[in-house]
């Protein structure tokens, strides 16, 4: 009984979102364009941070924000702007903080230098360790005359162990 | 014994940063406008369409913008706090109106109050991007000269207005 009604209505309900997506089609249409600008776009966009989202970039993100500064990059690549010219208008606006890739500069050489240093540190840390190790286990392998001959009677099964 | 007073001392070194991050703000993302001059800009103004506000009209002047939206729900936390502000006339703000239609932002004006000297529409957000804004609401204050010298992100709070912003504008308005 229902299905019949449920076959009526489904066209129905089709008809209703169709229009919704043309709405929403303003969008898509841009993206469509020129597959090569829209590249850019994708590339330069996943090195930007969007500040409403911190932990997604505005390539990836539906943020209101994010949209409008895919739209910046949209015009600013098709007004013949090179990545680092858009980049530093981010910057400008945003700060660093915009960034993906953050600047080497004396504010962030810890950031950028930080783990080799805390790797070097490591390395030196287990070398000398092992180097110590080597040495006192060399200095433990020379036996004393008397301990040359408790070790032959242990292994000769004289002495009883406790 | 130093071998477990090693992990223990990294341990309370790890522990004390992440102790500290529970404190920071990662929404504070610091203004790299501070010290800049305030963008050039001319948008229509929001009760006189007819009209344009220009941050060059505002010369000579310290001055505070106040980015806002109807839509905006912090904006509404903290409006109590700016028609207080603004009917003290202590110092001049202008409103940046985000993002939103028309209609909505006078109409909120007239249900809230209107504390601003008068609210420049940024219908399509691109003022906005000129002044970094990421989260409404948003404070500035302008120097005489232009110059942008102080950002709040987030709603004012009274305290906030009271040891930050009013001592600012105090401050720069003593300066020639």
């Amino acid at each position: 009984m229902s299905r019949p009604l449920h076959r009526l209505l489904m066209p129905a309900l089709v008809a209703l979102l169709l229009p919704w997506g043309a709405l929403h089609a303003d969008e898509a249409a841009s993206v469509a364009t020129d597959p090569v600008l829209e590249a850019r776009v994708q590339k330069l966009g996943e090195e930007l941070r969007c500040l409403v989202c911190q932990n997604q970039n505005i390539a990836d993100s539906h943020a209101d924000l994010a949209l409008d500064l895919k739209k910046q990059l949209r015009e600013q690549i098709a007004a013949g702007r090179t990545d680092d010219e858009i980049k530093s208008y981010m910057v400008e606006r945003y700060g660093d903080f915009v960034l993906y890739r953050p600047p080497l500069k004396a504010t962030t050489v810890l950031l950028w230098a930080g783990p080799f240093v805390l790797l070097g540190a490591v390395a030196f840390a287990l070398l000398r360790r092992l180097r110590t190790r080597a040495a006192r286990a060399a200095a433990a392998n020379t036996l004393s005359a008397d301990e040359h001959a408790r070790a032959r009677a242990l292994l000769n099964g004289e002495e009883k162990q406790v | 014994m130093n071998r477990f007073l090693w992990p223990l001392g990294i341990f309370v070194v790890l522990a004390g940063f992440l102790f500290a991050g529970l404190y920071l703000n990662p929404r504070e993302v610091p203004s790299p406008l501070i010290g800049k001059p305030v963008p050039a800009f001319s948008a229509p103004q929001l009760a006189d369409p007819g009209k344009t506000f220009s941050p060059a009209d505002m010369k000579g002047k310290v001055w505070l913008v106040n980015v806002w939206a109807s839509w905006c729900v912090s904006c509404r936390q903290e409006h109590p706090l700016l028609v207080e502000l603004g009917k003290s006339g202590v110092v001049p703000m202008i409103g940046l109106h985000y993002k939103d239609e028309r209609d909505a932002g006078l109409k909120w004006l007239a249900q809230h109050g209107d504390p601003y000297l008068l609210s420049a529409h940024d219908r399509d957000g691109r003022v906005a991007i000129d002044f970094g804004v990421y989260g409404t609401p948003e404070t500035f204050i302008v120097d005489k000269a232009g110059v942008i010298r102080y950002k709040h992100t987030g709603p004012l709070t009274p305290e906030k207005l009271r040891d930050d912003i009013l001592p600012r504008v105090k401050q720069l308005e003593a300066a020639t």
